[in-house]
């Protein structure tokens, strides 16, 4: 934090970031098209699929959720368009870095192949349109997360590019991610050191919540916090910390002000039960602080500040949040306005500082 | 490799007597309850048995808590004399809320969950709450055949108050506030009930929103994230603004969830209310008015400290914490251990007695 500006909003403080979720979209599936096998394209052209959708589920099309004011561009969906997005959400004041996530429903696709071709032909356009294009940019690489294997082969085959830091694994899948069935692709994660990156979203085909399909986006965005709780459980007790003790997961677009009670309750749980899971040696808590990291938007604050800064310090850790802007989307709460009621030191580590050691940048 | 319990004062507190809010009354066989049933339903029973979902069982080699099985050899909290003496009489309960397991819902036969639900109803009249003047009862429903749910619910309830609510399961096979549950709360309405939600039993869907868990202590973990989703789908639908007298209760979900979750709830209300006109006020304060959590099982924060600041961050929605020990299951909370730090006398009121009395209209 060194200056102050004055904006249409009045004096806005400039944090030196790293914005760890902002989005790109892929335009129309013909976007791909450089990129795609011949028999994807011919499929494409010559009948009604037309790359995969998931029904608005996560982004319905004209919610703010989806594209803040101002974020389209004339011709496709918020995130689509480099200049625009290199204006909106690089060439702000402040920003270092920014690293991307392609939120493609690649997950919605039963057919394997069509999901292998589409994830490789994403990743592609991913390197050519926009890592080559700016510096700043890192991004997640796009995986069929439904086929753990194949999600490996993908990972293997651009793993190693310098701009590719973490993979991108929609929070709502057919099983817990630390299930047994997803080895292989962890194995690749380890193997290439990247961050494995739970998102919000998904489109598995199964419902959001334990009880079936809620009527409700309302209910989806605010109940994903539960779908994400769960992931949790299932990374630290499955022993996907102890299998590979220097992965990486960061928690996208989570929230995180519901992290102390879960924590307390599945520490209480662990200490009861560790005999089902002898390979989890600590407390659940105190993986999570060492091997998971959360982007702050959405803040989902208490109406306090003094409340928040509590449930801040019962985290216990000032290594574990990350500042996202989620452009082109938008929350409730203003990332800046946060940071401005912290600490400066806590500011900068979440601002930037936290980043830059969790992604090595 | 030993592990440390956490850092938070223990002891036996002085405590008032309480109201115990799950309190888990059940069969030793299902034949316990043929004499409840019609001779088609025992026939039934003796050939397909109950069947539910196949698919969610788990390892976990745990037992009912010690000091619970009667020396008879039947299962434990199967015998209301054997309560009465060891539990009821010298932990001072004041009253006890019957709440059994598998009591119609789950079973895949709609006719049959409702002719169990039934027969669980007419055992809990006879042999427990005609056994003891301390016990209030959870009405049993075939929760997802709402015509004969209503039916069972005016059976029992136009003629005996010790009824205080209808039983969910913790996993319907829709979320909780889907219109296909609408005549079942129009019905506790009517004879002023409560809705209960209880931990686990579901129709077959996974304890998450992502699929089935490997092991038993992640689906131990679970029932704090389906009960969440119980609770935004009852805000969320408008459940409350309908029949503002029917109340939620969680039961053994835990409840350091239910500020973080009002929280959340605002905050995509703020950004989101277009979609759900309906809903004119803010969730959390709808969730504060609307939904009662029970303790167990009671969250226990690394440090004092935190647990005081949990209970601050209830606030006004203090009154809706009411305790609940589980008896008879293997992780049971204790009245006199279960909280981790010392209660104010006060507070220690409300949260044993006070707030359980003020909603179920006890004395």
């Amino acid at each position: 934090m060194t200056t102050t500006e004055t904006g249409q909003t009045g004096r806005r403080t400039v944090y030196t970031t790293i914005d760890a979720d902002i989005h790109v979209e892929v335009p129309r599936v013909q976007s791909l098209f450089p990129y795609l096998p011949e028999h994807w394209i011919e499929h494409v052209n010559n009948s009604r699929f037309k790359g995969p959708v998931d029904g608005d589920a996560a982004y319905p099309p004209n919610s703010p959720v989806t594209a803040r004011p101002g974020s389209k561009p004339e011709r496709g969906p918020a995130g689509s368009d480099f200049a625009l997005l290199k204006a909106q959400a690089l060439d702000e004041p402040g920003v270092e870095r920014a690293i991307v996530s392609c939120s493609y429903a690649i997950d919605s696709l039963h057919h394997p192949d069509a999901a292998v071709a589409l994830a490789s032909a994403t990743n592609d356009w991913l390197i050519a349109e926009w890592l080559d294009r700016d510096p700043r940019l890192r991004a997640s690489i796009v995986v069929p997360s439904q086929i753990p294997e194949l999600a490996g082969r993908e990972i293997e085959r651009v793993g190693g590019h310098p701009g590719f830091v973490q993979v991108y694994l929609p929070v709502r899948a057919q099983h817990p991610y630390g299930t047994r069935h997803y080895r292989p692709m962890w194995e690749a994660i380890a193997r290439h050191d990247l961050v494995a990156g739970i998102h919000f979203g998904g489109a598995p085909g199964n419902p959001p919540t334990p009880s079936g399909w809620p009527s409700y986006f309302y209910e989806e965005y605010a109940g994903m916090a539960q779908v994400f709780a769960s992931q949790l459980t299932s990374l630290v007790s499955e022993g996907v910390f102890d299998a590979w003790p220097n992965m990486r997961v960061t928690l996208i677009e989570a929230g995180w002000t519901w992290l102390p009670a879960h924590m307390w309750r599945f520490d209480k749980e662990w200490r009861n039960l560790r005999m089902l899971v002898p390979w989890v040696r600590r407390a659940p808590s105190a993986y999570i602080r060492d091997h998971v990291r959360f982007t702050i938007q959405p803040i989902d604050a208490p109406p306090s500040l003094k409340h928040l800064h509590e449930v801040m310090d019962q985290i216990g850790s000032d290594e574990i949040l990350l500042y996202s802007s989620d452009y082109p989307h938008v929350h409730h709460a203003d990332p800046i306005t946060f940071l401005d009621g912290l600490s400066p030191d806590l500011a900068r580590k979440i601002a930037s500082e936290n980043a830059r050691a969790w992604y090595r940048l | 490799m030993v592990v440390a319990q956490p850092q938070v004062e223990r002891r036996a507190h002085v405590r008032p007597a309480f109201i115990d809010c799950d309190f888990h009354n059940q069969w030793d066989s299902p034949k316990d309850l043929y004499k409840y049933l019609s001779r088609r339903w025992v026939d039934h029973i003796e050939t397909f048995g109950l069947r539910g979902h196949a698919g969610g069982t788990y390892p976990r080699f745990l037992e009912d808590k010690a000091g619970t099985w009667p020396p008879s050899g039947r299962r434990a909290a199967s015998e209301p004399q054997f309560v009465k003496d060891t539990f009821l009489d010298p932990e001072r309960v004041a009253y006890a809320i019957l709440t059994p397991l598998g009591g119609g819902q789950g079973l895949a036969n709609l006719d049959l969950a409702a002719a169990w639900a039934t027969a669980v109803n007419d055992w809990q009249t006879a042999e427990w709450l005609d056994f003891d003047p301390r016990f209030r009862g959870s009405i049993q429903i075939p929760a997802e055949d709402a015509a004969r749910s209503v039916s069972e619910i005016r059976r029992l309830a136009a003629r005996d108050k010790r009824w205080v609510q209808v039983q969910f399961s913790g996993r319907p096979h829709e979320p909780m506030g889907r219109r296909r549950y609408w005549p079942i709360f129009e019905a506790c309405a009517e004879y002023g009930l409560h809705v209960m939600s209880h931990a686990f039993g579901s129709y077959g869907q996974p304890i998450t929103g992502t699929g089935w868990p490997s092991f038993y202590v992640d689906d131990h973990v679970g029932p704090s994230q389906a009960m969440q989703a119980s609770a935004l789908s009852m805000v969320a639908e408008g459940v409350f603004e309908h029949f503002p007298r029917v109340k939620l209760v969680s039961a053994e979900n835990g409840f350091a969830w239910f500020t973080s979750l009002g929280w959340r709830m605002d905050s995509a209300w703020h950004l989101l209310k277009q979609e759900i006109p309906h809903l004119k006020r803010l969730p959390s304060e709808v969730l504060a008015e609307n939904l009662f959590v029970c303790t167990q099982p009671m969250e226990e924060p690394e440090t004092a400290k935190a647990f005081h600041q949990m209970l601050e961050h209830f606030g006004p929605a203090i009154d809706r914490i009411l305790f609940a020990t589980d008896y008879p299951h293997w992780d049971a909370d204790d009245p006199d251990l279960a909280f981790p730090v010392p209660i104010a006398p006060a507070l220690q009121q409300k949260l044993y007695f006070d707030n359980a009395a003020r909603l179920y209209g006890l004395s």
